[in-house]
């Protein structure tokens, strides 16, 4: 399956804009993504290993919120896209 | 540096005119060259503001617009480069809680300060560094491409 890496990550992923990677469930996709492109890691997961609140994941279309989390399957064919968040204001 | 045609210039800044006395927000797409440390743009996308319990005074772009963006500059061959807000009666500085939220290093933030309905100066700020941790924006000049 395909990851899709935003602009600013891509610099820790070998410049890639999509990392091709195995893993059945989304928790073992980034787990492959991070165990290839291990500067990835402490910029999508806190020091005790949660993704960090900014970071949303989307399998295909779905907010894997909406799923079941790092815990949703994943088959071939899919694509997941990591987006971190825009926000701010006065 | 940020380089940007003049019409999509001024397309940021009539969008908040047009959300005045709330905040507007956009994705801005283009190409970066990371050795003159330039993003162009060539492209910006509105987006709706999902604060609609304190707009006047915060942006949140929803992520599925954003994972559209994301799509459309992949299409394009380009790459997100920044995002524009707007600052309603309020100068066009970042403030804490846009720094707190941003997140894109790398990229380039836009903002117009938008008085009394009107569109008046209009700053770029880099959020520059390597990770959440020793990140900051710094004052980034715009050029307008006539």
């Amino acid at each position: 399956m395909k990851i899709h890496i935003p602009t600013p990550l891509r610099q820790y992923a070998g410049k890639n804009s999509t990392v091709e990677v195995k893993g059945g469930t989304v928790a073992e996709a980034l787990a492959n993504l991070t165990a290839q492109y291990g500067d990835l890691r402490r910029h999508l997961y806190t020091d005790d290993g949660k993704l960090r609140a900014f970071v949303n994941v989307y399998l295909n279309d779905e907010d894997i919120r909406y799923l079941q989390k790092e815990n949703t399957p994943t088959k071939e064919g899919d694509s997941l896209s990591i987006v971190p968040s825009i926000a701010g204001g006065l | 540096m940020l380089k940007i045609p003049d019409s999509i210039f001024q397309e940021i800044r009539r969008h908040g005119e047009e959300t005045y006395p709330l905040e507007c927000c956009g994705v801005l797409l283009g190409e970066v060259d990371l050795d003159v440390n330039e993003r162009r743009v060539s492209l910006a996308i509105r987006c709706g503001n999902m604060r609609t319990d304190s707009a006047h005074n915060r942006y949140l772009i929803d992520d599925k617009e954003l994972l559209a963006a994301q799509k459309t500059a992949r299409e394009r061959g380009e790459d997100i480069v920044g995002f524009y807000h707007s600052h309603p009666d309020h100068p066009a500085q970042w403030s804490q809680t846009d720094f707190a939220e941003a997140h894109w290093i790398g990229c380039s933030y836009v903002i117009t300060a938008v008085a009394k309905g009107k569109a008046e100066i209009t700053n770029s700020f880099l959020l520059d560094g390597s990770t959440e941790e020793d990140k900051k924006f710094v004052d980034e000049k715009i050029e307008v491409l006539r």
